[in-house]
């Protein structure tokens, strides 16, 4: 292929000659340090090259080296555990070999270990007639991770060859294929052009919740698996710490974090913490069932805006395994501001705050790559890749262009809100702006595996709430004195859902995580206040009497949270029961 | 590395940039130095094309004319002579000593961009620092390798705090070798003054090296100051072993001198003016701090801000606050009730305090009383607002008790001595004596065992 050549340097932007032949979306070398960029725009024979590095010291009349592909990711073992740049490069093997604190520029490194030998086990046999996306061995990656190696999409054929049991490396060729008479050999290695979803069978409606063991999502705004939700919230409002909870507690099978322009020392303290942190769900070490990506605010922005879709692909390779993915993208403004950046410098026509007009089509490809489908090949299965990401609105102002056109494309949406989190409620989900579309779907699986009246629960618990929101209106403009009884006990009620239930210490070694069985059990202890003390009311009694009487097990319930593991539940029981004689032995009694 | 390469025709000047024909192989970034009948000034490469360059120039173009002006590239980035004997000393941004002193001989020439860190090279901030103030050491807590800025609003006491701050500053049982670089950005001079003064008066002044670029000075110094100081910074944290804290002060000079830059190009505004890749600008600047593995130092990155009409979702604390580990907010109505420092501790946070705190570092109590206090301030202040509108005398007698909290909170935590270097019990027992206030079925955020040790009730009955 014929070397192009530059004529111009401005930032992340680089216009190259004699590029008649190029591709749009080609990656190519740029400059003497061979800088990775990409092709975004042919004019005549110009190309205009995004670089993913530092253009520093690159200058007009260097040649400009053609790749003829598109930006790809390798797709192998050895994926799990690691941590990537947004371009897949591995920042763990450039910091153990670099030597310095430092990721420079023009560094190439393989993604993937291409010498470490992996064991293959097949599962297909000489003369087999495969398919795209079947299973044709399966290699232990770690103790979590049962990696399924797939015939690539696109290849189709009979087995004419397949190694036996062994440890081969990820070049190594495994199976060759009869492919319509041409030999066509299989290596554990397949490539995929990220800016293209992979493709499956058939897409599916959700039905099973994604548990995340975070009080307020999984009982009031449930995500379901295969779901795409938005959490947005303005600096301090506890995004990140939510998202991190996600990572660390959600029942995914594999979870894949892409740090987008966001903080270094939060990838490091993911670094740093999963490996020690036990997946709640099966006792593992949380590394072994994570990938990480990191852009950090500080590196190239270029490379930020491909960091979300070299996740995505990642994702869709072990969905296509028949894994339930999670892809956490911590923030989805800094990607669409590395779009305004190209954009801009591209002298492209702004549209609102000088975001590109295409900004909602990119947000839309982006969501639409989740879902529950039916994946390519044998034997049949189902996999899931959910999409939950962070958005950034300016000064919290959740009207500007990338949080109203995100929540045009998601189902769940969790808004943070800063006054919450000023009071230190935790997580500062707004439980009257948010929303789930899930909630249904997922209600039938929750009232058949934990508790038949989760959804009844649920709404007198939504239904308090409201109605708290409305009777503090009232109790500002004329006190809380004028307020009838039953309305006075609605505010405890949810005051008391909001300090039992929905406040939660994610740094707490017990509260961080609950499970589906706990929050049902405080969700019965809520109800049952809320019924009885209803009750009550009604018969006369003040709601200061009540309150008075309940206090001291209401406390211990609230305290409980944090003291209660999920494994000595019927803790629980003894607390419902004497909350229960409370009531007794106020009913017994006369109303005072 | 390129020679020397020689020009003379300039076919545009405008604001700080100018056209230089006939260069074909400037480098993006490449070093320029401009020779005017007038003396010498310098510049950067921003946009390089095939037979023209777009040069910025750092000290304006006042002077520079189509004609008789000669333009050299000189084949190298934008770089800077770093070394310990920066420290006692004053210098502009290019390095340039501003303080009569002799020029830095001996010492390494940086690109002052930096380059980022690796976050798997990164190690992970959990050293307490004790600043001496409660609001931040009891309930924001600041941990070494932490980028935590303070919001300030216009006249309020920004400078004295961060002054304090610097000479308070230990990490308990160590007394390692610290430094701080002191970067003014766009100072007026008597801010500048006021700095030196003090660190010459408290002794420290060995221990300082400052980068100064004034109020008067072109936008373009206002942009490599910061990068210098931490150019300097990253020098002595990772080749010296120096725990360094980095102040820069005022980064809302900063940010309008990168928006007077941007609009000079005609690049496309976003939010309020500002260019849309102010964020990523930012974070090149705060995300240059940290701890990292095998290296002994630090950077503690403290970046003062003013909040322009005290507005927290201005973009310029907006942006900052998505990037650093928290941040320091003043509050006007504090400052008016004579509260110092005015740190509004519930617009406030340290994202990273969580990991300093607790035994072994501070006191076991420490994240429970902190959630407390916080849990019961933030209900003072609603109540505040409650009893504005019905009345103190409807309120319950809880709401009154909240409303007492509140106001000793203010006035006996919260504010303290410019002089006052209060230790961490201090500050968690100030805490607790407030928090008796309440009833203990009232401490719904504290463990049962810490009510029993530390409840003044009970310690009164030992």
């Amino acid at each position: 292929m014929e070397n192009g050549r530059i004529v111009r340097v401005n930032g992340p932007l680089v216009v190259a000659d004699n590029m008649r032949s190029a591709l749009m979306y080609e990656v190519v070398q740029v400059g003497e340090g061979k800088l990775v960029g990409e092709i975004t725009r042919i004019e005549g024979d110009r190309a205009f090259i995004q670089v993913y590095e530092d253009t520093s010291g690159v200058k007009p009349g260097e040649a400009v080296y053609r790749t003829g592909s598109p930006l790809s990711v390798d797709l192998a073992p050895g994926l799990m555990g690691r941590l990537f740049d947004g371009l897949e490069r591995p920042l763990d093997t450039i910091a153990s070999t670099s030597n310095s604190p430092f990721v420079s520029k023009g560094i190439k490194v393989s993604p993937l270990d291409e010498n470490k030998k992996w064991h293959f086990v097949p599962t297909v046999k000489k003369g087999d007639k495969v398919d795209e996306g079947d299973i044709i061995g399966t290699v232990p990656e770690t103790g979590l991770v049962e990696h399924k190696v797939m015939v690539p999409p696109g290849i189709h054929g009979t087995v004419k060859e397949i190694v036996p049991e062994g440890d081969y490396t990820i070049n190594e060729n495994i199976l060759i294929l009869d492919m319509e008479g041409d030999e066509k050999p299989i290596s554990m290695l397949q490539r995929w052009p990220v800016r293209i979803p992979r493709p499956y069978k058939e897409k599916l409606e959700p039905t099973e919740p994604l548990l995340t063991g975070v009080r307020v999502l999984d009982t009031i705004f449930p995500l379901a698996k295969g779901g795409t939700a938005a959490i947005p919230g303005p600096f301090g409002s506890g995004k990140t710490v939510t998202l991190q909870s996600l990572a660390k507690w959600s029942a995914a099978k594999i979870v894949i974090y892409v740090g987008c322009g966001e903080r270094g020392n939060e990838m490091t303290d993911e670094l740093r913490s999963f490996p020690k942190l036990k997946d709640p769900w099966t006792g593992r070490p949380l590394l072994e069932r994570s990938i990480l990506i990191a852009n950090t605010s500080n590196m190239p922005v270029a490379a930020r805006e491909a960091s979300i879709y070299v996740g995505a692909t990642i994702a869709e390779y072990f969905r296509d395994q028949g894994y339930d993915v999670l892809l956490v993208a911590d923030s989805t403004t800094r990607w669409a501001e590395a779009l305004r950046d190209l954009g801009g410098r591209m002298e492209e026509m702004p549209a609102e705050e000088g975001f590109p007009s295409y900004l909602p089509s990119r947000l839309a490809e982006y969501y639409e790559r989740g879902g529950r489908v039916k994946v390519l090949g044998k034997p049949e299965r189902i996999g899931s890749l959910s999409l939950a990401s962070a958005v950034s609105p300016p000064g919290g102002d959740f009207t500007e262009p990338v949080t109203s056109n995100t929540l045009r494309f998601v189902k769940v949406f969790w808004p943070l809100d800063v006054s919450l989190a000023h009071a230190r409620h935790f997580p500062a989900i707004n439980w009257l702006q948010g929303f789930s579309a899930y909630v249904d779907l997922v209600a039938k699986w929750w009232n058949t595996n934990i508790d038949p009246k989760w959804k009844e629960m649920r709404e007198i618990i939504v239904n308090d709430l409201i109605r708290e929101d409305q009777l503090k209106q009232i109790v500002r403009l004329v006190g809380p004195d004028s307020l009838a009884e039953k309305d006075k006990l609605t505010l405890e009620s949810a005051k008391f859902i909001k300090e039992a239930f929905l406040k939660q210490n994610a740094f707490d070694d017990i509260d961080a995580f609950s499970s589906p069985q706990k929050m049902a059990k405080i969700m019965n202890a809520l109800v049952l206040f809320h019924d009885r003390g209803l009750k009550l009311t009604e018969k006369g009694f003040s709601v200061k009497d009540i309150v008075e009487k309940a206090t001291p097990v209401m406390t211990e319930i609230i305290k409980s949270k944090a003291i209660i593991k999920n494994n000595e539940l019927q803790k629980y029981d003894e607390l419902i029961a004497k909350l229960n004689s409370v009531f007794d032995s106020m009913e017994k009694g006369d109303a005072s | 590395m390129m020679n020397v390469r020689e020009f003379s025709k300039i076919s545009m000047i405008k604001g700080t940039l100018m056209a230089v024909e006939g260069v074909s192989d400037a480098s993006y970034n490449e070093l320029v130095e401009i020779e005017t009948t007038s003396g010498k000034k310098r510049g950067i490469v921003v946009d390089s094309q095939l037979g023209v360059s777009i040069v910025q120039v750092f000290e304006g173009t006042t002077g520079i004319s189509p004609t008789g002006t000669k333009v050299r590239m000189l084949g190298r980035g934008l770089e800077v002579k770093i070394s310990e004997e920066m420290l006692g000393r004053i210098f502009n941004p290019l390095g340039d000593p501003l303080d009569n002193g002799p020029e830095i001989i001996k010492g390494e020439r940086r690109d002052i961009n930096g380059e980022p860190i690796n976050p798997a090279m990164r190690e992970y901030p959990e050293e307490f620092i004790q600043t001496g103030i409660s609001a931040i050491d009891g309930l924001n807590p600041l941990v070494r390798g932490q980028k935590l800025p303070i919001f300030s609003g216009s006249g309020m006491p920004s400078n004295l705090l961060a002054a304090q701050i610097a000479k308070q500053a230990t990490v308990r049982g160590e007394e390692g070798s610290f430094a701080v670089v002191f970067s003014a950005i766009g100072a007026r001079y008597d801010d500048a003054v006021f700095f030196r003064k003090f660190f010459e008066e408290t002794g420290a002044i060995n221990r300082v090296a400052m980068v100064v670029s004034l109020a008067n000075e072109p936008p373009v110094m206002k942009i490599l100051a910061p990068r210098t100081a931490l150019t300097l910074a990253e020098y002595l944290a990772f080749e010296k072993d120096m725990h360094v804290l980095a102040i820069l002060i005022d980064m809302t000079n900063y940010c309008e001198a990168l928006r007077e830059i941007s609009a000079s190009k005609e690049e496309v505004p976003g939010r309020g003016g500002y260019p849309g890749y102010m964020y990523s600008d930012l974070a090149t600047i705060y995300e240059r701090a940290g701890k990292v593995k095998g290296k002994k130092g630090s950077i503690t990155q403290m970046p003062i801000l003013t909040m322009p009409n005290d507005d927290m979702t201005h973009p310029i604390p907006d942006l900052t606050g998505y990037i650093t580990e928290g941040q320091i907010t003043f509050d006007r109505s504090l400052y008016n009730k004579g509260i110092y420092p005015p740190i509004n501790v519930l617009l406030s946070l340290s994202r990273l305090g969580k990991d300093g705190i607790g035994e072994g570092k501070t006191r076991e109590d420490h994240a429970n009383v902190m959630n407390q206090l916080f849990a019961a301030y933030a209900r003072a202040v609603d109540t505040r607002g409650l009893a504005a509108i019905i009345g103190e005398d409807s309120l319950t007698e809880m709401d009154k008790k909240y409303l007492l909290f509140g106001e000793m909170f203010e006035r006996k935590l919260i504010n303290q001595g410019l002089n006052e270097n209060r230790s961490i019990e201090t500050t968690l027992d100030i805490g607790w004596e407030l928090l008796s206030i309440f009833p203990e079925s009232e401490l719904t955020n504290i463990k049962a065992e810490y009510i029993k040790k530390y409840y003044p009730p009970y310690r009164g009955k030992k």
